[in-house]
């Protein structure tokens, strides 16, 4: 158990770590490459939440399609694109940096007051699954269910998502075209 | 034993730190991370809260959703970021100031 918490807690740490350091860092590739690091401990944090099908979906969508993704549209745009990212004058609400983290401590303490209120007397729902061992435990088969029901009870939901996907495949292939000088 | 408020807490200061990349930032794609620090911490939460719905598994499908609809997200803005360079040379936000004409 202690093993268990153990490694919580490094997994947690490595996380907020880099992610803090994302965000204290001036250099853009170096943070792009920071970014893995986060996304793999998060995909660790799902694990202990005993989702491990959205963990491996993490790795794979996350770190295997939108950081590539990142990093080509980076590598592939031209230099002075590069320098422009990184010495960018403007914020997008050109907030000073104190302002910021008022705003951000605040939301903070907002949100850690939220969790200790849920902590305190949890909702009716998650103390009857306690009550009825409904919850999900760590022998259960997380896959088989998952599948089953994303194929019953959810599949309006994974229909309407398929289709927005394409969508935004299309969307952004127009976009990203190369367009054709008009003489 | 890991409880619900130990995945809170770490969700709670990942939406912060997020909040803080989007406020603060001055470049497209550092904003875009402090985005998908913000949508990461949310499926945090789906997932802690998910584990105790046993029956129906709406928070680990709904996680499956969100990080679908975050992968969308990102490659239509990355598409979006470039295409305003090439149209404005610059992507600095206060820069781009009319609609297609």
């Amino acid at each position: 158990m202690t093993m268990n918490l153990l490694l919580f807690y490094l997994l947690a740490a490595t996380a907020i770590g880099s992610a803090l350091l994302i965000v204290a860092m001036q250099q853009l590739v170096r943070s792009l490459f920071l970014f893995f690091l986060t996304l793999f401990a998060m995909a660790g944090l799902y694990v202990f939440a005993l989702a491990d099908f959205i963990a491996v979906t993490q790795v794979i969508v996350y770190v295997g399609g939108v950081l590539v993704l990142m990093l080509f549209a980076f590598m592939l745009s031209n230099k002075t694109l590069l320098n422009d990212l990184q010495l960018g004058t403007k914020g997008m609400f050109t907030l000073p940096r104190w302002q910021a983290m008022f705003v951000a401590v605040l939301f903070l303490v907002v949100l850690i007051a939220m969790v200790s209120q849920i902590a305190v007397n949890p909702p009716v729902w998650i103390t009857e699954a306690q009550a009825n061992q409904t919850w999900i435990r760590a022998q259960d088969h997380t896959i088989h269910h998952l599948g089953v029901n994303l194929m019953t009870r959810y599949v309006l939901p994974f229909e309407v998502i398929s289709v927005f996907l394409m969508m935004t495949l299309m969307g952004a292939a127009h976009l990203a075209r190369k367009e054709k000088k008009e003489s | 034993m890991i409880t619900l408020t130990h995945l809170l807490v770490v969700s709670a200061l990942l939406f912060t730190i997020g909040l803080y990349a989007v406020l603060v930032k001055k470049n497209a794609i550092l904003i875009l991370i402090g985005v998908e620090f913000m949508i990461n911490a949310a499926i945090l939460n789906l997932v802690a809260f998910g584990r105790y719905d046993g029956a129906a598994y709406g928070g680990q499908i709904f996680a499956l959703f969100a990080i679908v609809l975050a992968a969308a997200a990102v490659a239509v803005a990355l598409a979006i970021i470039l295409n305003v360079y090439k149209h404005y040379n610059s992507i600095d936000p206060d820069d781009i100031n009319d609609l297609k004409d």
